[in-house]
């Protein structure tokens, strides 16, 4: 599976907007993606990768994965699908 | 203390999905109870359910929306904009402090739990989606509502089984009544046709195969709904104020415990919230013209209901109207007194009482006029709307005419 592309297909369904109008830099606040599409699109990235994302809604951005930009997200996805295999 | 009335209404049940329509249904008879269309009903001893039908939530709600709002919330949500858009009230600044919402409900966000319980009890999986907590909360639609129209005062939900819509209204009254609040947005929502809730239920083995058919000697048990029912309650000032049209006044309430028995009913309990209402509102018990029973169609609920209400009026029993309207709509539990208390407005406002259909014998321990099967045209001053639940918690509300 295309890991950006899904990514972006994910990300682009919480922000309700064409995955052609997502830039890689754009953060998920620049996105209006809020604390709760946050932890859906962790949601949709589990199920889609079945993969389980280390990630703690009480600390955001201090685990390892690395929610700073859509780009940092397909990084940090990509690591975990390669730990996977 | 001030007077309390209704300056909006809204719902959607099984006979309809808004107050006009469910009116013609209560005029027409209709029943609402058919064959049950849900998930493994073939594994169900019961299959048969009062059900909103032709209901789509995303013609009603966004994605965003629906991953927060389970069925029950839709319901509230769908029947408070009815109820708020005939009031014409915009809650703003102090009166959006001073107005708030009590929601009756049992079940909450039963499919939601159902669902997520299916996924990993079932399928084995090992996540479930991120919203279910919020989304299943007893409050959430109560919360929702509060959220979409910005009443910023006192908020909450009542669970007391069958009787949480009566409970939940009654508490709006009293807020109002005694200038805790000038607005309340009350009724109650229930929405528990799901596998889970189904097999919990015919456990109990109270429900009815074919029909609900209260106060009919071959009457064979409760036959479950879902929907809601949703008012505006206003202060009686603020709505003549404001020119608002009121569609009754709510003039008193009581509530009960038999603290006896967790399922069986009591005569006694319910003759005590009868009477503790009509003390209430300051009315003689030959003012009631129609009363909406609680009549779930079990062989102890309706032989109770009718013990108390002909120990309570004596001689006038005879005298008054009650039909169980459960019969069309079926048992819709916490929302059920809601929905109830539209039959109420109905033989208040246009002088017409529902009936309670499929009554087929007569039963000399349910011997009072139950307005059986169609519908008739009476003027009525006063309503009362009873409701005694599981675990003995009765509560009756009274409403009278408005007249001015």
């Amino acid at each position: 599976m295309d890991v950006k592309a899904k990514i972006i297909e994910i990300i682009a369904e919480q922000a309700v907007i064409a995955p052609s109008d997502i830039k890689l830099d754009d953060t998920l606040e620049e996105l209006g993606i809020d604390s709760l599409g946050l932890v859906e699109s962790i949601f949709a990235i589990e199920e889609a990768f079945d993969i389980s994302v280390p990630f703690n809604a009480n600390k955001p951005t201090a685990g390892a994965f690395d929610i700073s930009s859509v780009a940092a997200i397909i990084k940090a996805v990509e690591g975990l699908v390669q730990d996977a295999t | 203390m001030r007077r309390v009335v209704i300056t909006g209404a809204g719902t959607i049940n099984p006979l309809a999905h808004d107050v006009v329509g469910t009116f013609a249904a209560f005029r027409e008879g209709r029943c609402g109870i058919g064959p049950l269309d849900i998930r493994d009903v073939d594994r169900l001893a019961v299959q048969i359910g009062a059900q909103v039908r032709g209901f789509v939530d995303a013609s009603h709600f966004d994605r965003q929306q629906i991953s927060l709002y389970d069925r029950f919330t839709q319901f509230a949500m769908i029947a408070a904009r009815q109820a708020i858009e005939q009031s014409g009230i915009e809650f703003r600044g102090e009166l959006a402090d001073r107005s708030g919402v009590v929601i009756g409900t049992s079940g909450g966000g039963l499919t939601t739990q159902d669902d997520s319980y299916r996924a990993v009890y079932e399928e084995g999986k090992n996540r479930v989606h991120p919203l279910i907590v919020p989304k299943l909360m007893n409050n959430a639609a109560a919360s929702h509502v509060s959220i979409e129209w910005n009443l910023r005062g006192p908020s909450f939900t009542v669970a007391t089984a069958c009787a949480s819509s009566n409970h939940a209204m009654g508490l709006a009254f009293q807020m109002i009544r005694s200038g805790m609040c000038d607005v309340m947005v009350t009724g109650g929502s229930e929405s528990m046709l799901c596998f889970g809730g189904m097999k919990a239920w015919e456990g109990l083995r109270v429900m009815s195969r074919d029909a609900c058919r209260p106060f009919s000697a071959n009457r064979n048990g409760m036959v479950q709904g879902e929907g809601a029912g949703i008012f505006v309650f206003e202060a009686y000032e603020a709505a003549k104020a404001r020119d608002a049209e009121i569609l009754a006044e709510v003039i008193g309430f009581a509530m009960s415990s038999d603290a006896s028995d967790i399922v069986m009913p009591s005569k006694q309990g319910a003759s005590r919230a009868i009477v503790g209402a009509l003390k209430d509102a300051g009315i003689n018990r030959d003012e009631v013209g129609y009363i909406n029973a609680h009549g779930t169609g079990t062989a102890a609920n309706d032989k109770t209901d009718c013990a108390a209400v002909a120990d309570v009026f004596g001689p006038h029993a005879d005298r008054l109207m009650m039909s169980s309207t459960k019969s069309m709509h079926g048992h819709l539990i916490g929302g059920a007194g809601a929905v109830e208390l539209l039959a109420c407005l109905m033989a208040l406002r246009e002088g017409v009482i529902a009936p309670t259909i499929g009554y087929e014998e007569p039963d000399p321990e349910c011997a009072l006029d139950v307005v059986p099967n169609v519908a008739r045209e009476a003027k009525v001053d006063v309503a009362l709307s009873n409701a005694f639940a599981f675990g003995g918690l009765n509560a009756v509300i009274a409403l009278r005419r408005f007249t001015g």
